[in-house]
């Protein structure tokens, strides 16, 4: 395939798949999925509309902070409109934290007394159609009492600041140290390097918004929901919890889901409104979020502060890291994942995949008048890796050594894997200077620098590296000191063969866009043999599947890959033993294998084994597993302290210095995710974070005015990155396994998202640097490009 | 996101179009690309929408020695494409500015004359019209661009006045056209865009600064005309403009 073809280049693929087992583990079957994606047959939410359906609109607040004086519903409408008055058996979302200090927030489905964010829902109201909701809604009187608003989440730390929890004393979710290693280290630095640095609060901006349709079924008693959610199980669990409703007398199913990266990873007032008003009116309703609501109400994501002292030898060894980060939690502890997440990845992740001595962080989670903050996918480690990648470029600076080489002196060798960081981060496998040397030489380092080097008039190139971890598929050993609502344990695979041979397979994640309808399938084909085209993944129903935390954190493939492994070796066994029985030979003398089962003189089909199974248990053997070919089975990672997959990311960019426009001239990935079981979807995975991560770097941005306003109402204002923003990437891959999961695979859905931010920053600054001019906040837009080349010019010498 | 329910006045033809928007809580539709959105977001609750595109009035091209006139109606596409007579400063000039203008989708479907009487700052039509000193024709006079946009998003069209079309001057011979504008991604309105007409002397349109282009006739004054700018965005404005009159000058050095 000629270059240009494609539209992206992958190189060094090293994985050899057995072709026996074509359609296995690490094969790059196509996605089963995208047939009905791509022609336009997919079932999302909002395709849904049971007969009967009325819409619901929310009443949002208009003030970032504020008092509730009174609500007046539209005389002659009074049983159309419904406020927190009217919901009084409904309890609050409460999502507390074990860790020492957490002051968790009460979340009221409707606003109670106050309104703490722009969008917080307050009343909602019921019509046939949506538009007329919106209209019913537009008549709803709120007396509000506007109160000073939080909009920044440093002066929110201040004793002066307005509080927006009035029983907490101050406006902090959580605060935590860590002060690890010989502290004396500091004292040898040759360098003291210290930065301060601002990541902006986003939106993540899934191409289909959340939304809903709720419904009583009278004949079971049942709530149904059908939500566009990242966890069906535990949205079940935190909604019958709100609604006071047993477990049983709730189903979430998730239909196909449009995108969600953390933003449907939530149980949301919507949902707990909902579920009461399909009972309490006795007709299906439905809410789809509109783009509106989603902008306005909605930037929930990555805003962080760092205020970073790097200590450093002559050589540009990194002794010491000391860091003070501020995460901007919004309003409320949203459920599962509370408030304190981001900044438990901070604290613990900043690290990054360098060893060093000695390692001092704070960490304050503040409450804001804002949208309560939710992990995007990357977590924190967009922000972190951006922190920890600027002060190795400081380094690099301070020490006049190439940025490539300061790396290559701090990171953790491959002779120490296993290896335990200064945080007790267990990196399990991997290479990760080699994969740095991989993009670098992907780039080119000397043909830029040559460049540069004759580089006068305004466009000025620059190059930009980043490399860190990715702890993926991290388990209970890791959330249960969190001490979050959720903490995952053995997740679990339903398996059933069908009469004719056919595999169904039932999962509790929630595959949205990763295409895990057809990489579990390929799991179960590694172990049984039988076509992807013969098997079902069934999940998103908590009627159907068995119980799970969901899709977050990069989990699924090491987890519910895993579990149908478990299921299918079990199946496979069951199978074997009848199939033996069937070809009259000893079970220990049969393979299991490409839909068959093989004797030493013959085989039989798994359709065989199954018909007999199912219609003909005459034929069976007497000590058959009553069983039979359908189980449950469970499974957990040898040791659940998280996959670690790893990637260096090198880009090159041109910097207009007089437009302060950025254009990415070249941008390579070298990236190691374990053993991948479809490469072309990880290709897929990471070429849809990087253009998030783009987005990071270079365009996403919610600002907020003092009174808390957010600035974007429409996708005009709020700039997402296009086609004409995201390069062609190279991807370079390397595949150490992971030794504690089943086939080796690590965790690798964030990875993409993770890097750009810290590599385009750095690629910039290193374009600046001739003018001693450097940007030191996110993104970098052009206007911020000019204040800092204008900054720089009035501060030098005359 | 929907909108306040409006009534719907498809006009037989131009009289029953005056008509109905000499009512003043109807609302022209040419296009749609920006009152559509508007009408969603319930930024503008007219009682009534008169669409316009299909009026035959508003389509069709003339040609003369000194001017070209489009009709209101002709979309971004069809002067991007080629389908429409151009001027020369040198090369293809109506059609690059309108290939420029916001996405293909839109272009399909958003129009001269909608642009122009909905005048948002930022957009390419005004800035660049008043810089080539473009004249609006409505049904009842002919205006100067400059006198035609009144403010943000306003203009002097009276209740029941359509515009008909927009006639472009063919400037002299030897005139050079420049246009630059910085958006931070394409398609993104900007912000920042200057357009210049070289001729004897020079007309300089300055847009997208929340209010109709500003017009010199020396980049000189720009600094003082550009004071309510902050410094960052007057340097970019000045960036532009730089740029938009290097490109007059390349142009006319390579024609």
């Amino acid at each position: 395939m000629r270059q240009g073809q494609r539209a992206w280049l992958v190189f060094g693929m090293t994985h050899v798949r057995n072709p026996a087992i074509p359609e296995g583990v690490g094969a790059s079957v196509p996605r089963v999925e995208d047939d009905r994606y791509l022609r336009g047959r997919g079932l999302y939410v909002a395709d849904r509309r049971p007969a009967g359906t009325w819409d619901l609109a929310f009443v949002r607040s208009p003030l970032a902070h504020a008092r509730v004086r009174g609500i007046r519903k539209p005389p002659g409408a009074e049983d159309r409109v419904f406020t927190a008055a009217d919901l009084a058996s409904v309890l609050p979302i409460v999502a507390n934290s074990a860790l020492p200090g957490f002051k968790p927030s009460v979340q009221h489905a409707l606003a109670t007394d106050r309104v703490r964010y722009v969008g917080e829902a307050i009343a909602v109201c019921v019509a046939p159609t949506r538009a007329e909701a919106e209209d019913l809604a537009e008549q709803v009187e709120i007396d509000l009492d506007e109160l000073p608003a939080v909009s920044d989440m440093l002066a929110g730390r201040r004793p002066d600041a307005p509080q927006l929890h009035a029983h907490w004393g101050d406006n902090v979710f959580l605060e935590t140290r860590v002060d690890l290693g010989d502290p004396a280290v500091r004292d040898g630095a040759a360098h003291v390097i210290r930065r301060t640095l601002r990541t902006a609060r986003q939106h993540m901006a899934p191409i289909e918004g959340r939304g809903l349709v709720a419904a009583w079924d009278t004949r079971l008693g049942q709530l149904v929901l059908q939500t566009s959610t990242q966890m069906p199980h535990i949205v079940r669990t935190g909604l019958a919890g709100c609604l006071g409703l047993p477990e049983e007398a709730v189903r979430v199913v998730a239909p196909d889901v449009g995108g969600g990266f953390g933003y449907k990873g939530i149980l949301l007032p919507e949902e707990v409104v909902a579920g009461f008003l399909a009972r309490h009116l006795g007709h299906p309703v439905r809410w789809i979020e509109d783009r509106r609501e989603s902008l306005t109400g909605n930037a929930n994501c990555r805003e962080h502060h760092y205020d970073l002292t790097a200590y450093a030898d002559a050589t540009g060894r990194l002794l010491a890291l000391d860091c003070e980060a501020t995460v901007d939690a919004g309003a409320y502890s949203i459920y599962p994942f509370s408030a304190c997440l981001e900044a438990a990845q901070v604290a613990s992740i900043l690290p990054g995949p360098y060893d060093f001595a000695a390692f001092r962080c704070t960490t304050w989670s503040v409450a804001t008048n804002k949208p309560p903050i939710l992990p995007y996918r990357g977590v924190a480690r967009s922000g972190v890796a951006y922190a920890m990648e600027t002060m190795m470029d400081a380094i690099a600076d301070a020490c006049g050594i190439a940025p490539d080489t300061v790396r290559l002196r701090n990171l953790v060798p491959p002779e120490a894997m296993p290896f335990d960081n200064i945080t007790r981060k267990h990196f399990d496998s991997g290479d990760y200077p080699q994969a740095l040397r991989r993009a670098v030489a992907a780039i080119d380092l000397p043909a830029i620098r040559a460049r540069q080097a004759v580089e006068t008039g305004t466009l000025r190139t620059g190059v930009g590296l980043s490399i860190f971890c990715e702890q993926g598929a991290h388990g209970t050993s890791v959330y249960a000191s969190w001490g979050i609502p959720m903490v995952p344990g053995w997740e679990q695979a339903a398996a059933r063969i069908t009469p004719d041979g056919g595999l169904e397979l039932r999962v509790g994640i929630q595959s949205h866009g990763q295409g895990l309808e057809t990489t579990l399938a390929q799991v179960a084909h590694e172990i049984l043999g039988i076509p992807v085209a013969r098997m079902r993944v069934v999940h998103g129903d908590t009627a159907l599947t068995p119980y799970s935390t969901g899709t977050w954190g990069s989990r699924c493939m090491v987890v519910a890959g895993g579990a149908v492994a478990s299921a299918c070796t079990e199946l496979s066994r069951r199978i074997a033993h009848i199939g033996a029985h069937l070809l009259q030979v000893d079970p220990a003398d049969v393979v299991v294998g490409g839909g068959e089962v093989r004797g030493p003189l013959g085989s039989v089909a798994i359709s065989e084994v199954a018909r007999t199974w199912y219609l003909r248990p005459q034929d069976l053997p007497d000590d058959v597993d009553p069983g039979g070919l359908e189980l449950t089975a469970g499974y957990k990672a040898q040791r659940d302290s998280g996959t670690f997959s790893y990637a260096a990311h090198a880009c090159t960019v041109s910097v207009d210095t007089e437009s302060g426009a950025v254009r990415i001239l070249d941008y390579a990935v070298c990236e190691d995710g374990g053993v991948l079981v479809n490469p072309m979807i990880v290709d897929g995975q990471i070429i849809g974070g990087v253009a998030q991560g783009i987005g990071t770097a270079l365009y996403e941005e919610m600002a907020f005015d003092a009174a808390g306003q957010p600035s974007a109402a429409t996708l005009a204002d709020y700039a997402l990155p296009g086609a004409t923003e995201v390069p062609v990437l190279r991807i370079d891959h390397m595949e150490t396994p992971s030794p504690y999961t089943r086939f080796g695979q690590k965790g690798l859905g964030e990875g993409g998202a993770i890097g750009p931010p810290a590599a385009i920053a750095n690629a910039v600054n290193d374009a600046l640097r001739p003018l001693g001019a450097r940007v030191d906040r996110l993104p970098i837009t052009a206007h911020r490009v000019v204040a800092a080349i204008m900054a720089a010019n009035l501060a030098a010498p005359r | 996101m929907k909108p306040v329910v409006f009534g719907w006045s498809s006009p037989s033809g131009m009289a029953a179009a005056i008509l109905a928007l000499a009512d003043p809580d109807a609302r022209a539709m040419a296009g749609g690309q920006s009152l559509g959105p508007m009408l969603n977001l319930r930024a503008t609750r007219p009682a009534t929408v008169v669409p316009l595109v299909g009026l035959a009035e508003l389509h069709g091209v003339e040609e003369t020695a000194d001017a070209i006139t489009l009709g209101a109606a002709t979309t971004h596409a069809e002067i991007a494409d080629g389908r429409t007579p151009d001027l020369a400063l040198p090369g293809p000039t109506l059609a690059r500015i309108a290939s420029g203008i916001a996405y293909r989708a839109i272009r399909n479907r958003g129009t001269l004359g909608g642009s122009l009487c909905h005048a948002d700052p930022a957009a390419d039509w005004l800035t660049t019209l008043t810089a080539l000193s473009a004249t609006v024709l409505t049904t009842r006079r002919a205006l100067p661009i400059d006198q035609f946009v009144t403010g943000p998003y306003r203009t002097a069209l009276d209740a029941g006045e359509i515009v008909r079309a927009v006639r472009i001057p063919r400037p002299p011979a030897g005139a050079r056209f420049g246009y630059h504008k910085l958006c931070c991604k394409p398609g993104q309105f900007a912000h920042a865009m200057v357009a210049v007409l070289i001729t004897g002397g020079m007309r300089i349109a300055i847009g997208a600064i929340g209010g109709p282009p500003i017009v010199l006739s020396h980049p000189d004054d720009a600094t003082a005309a550009l004071d309510f700018l902050d410094p960052v965005d007057r340097q970019l404005q000045m960036v532009a403009m730089r740029r938009a009159l290097a490109q007059a000058s390349e142009m006319g050095a390579g024609a």
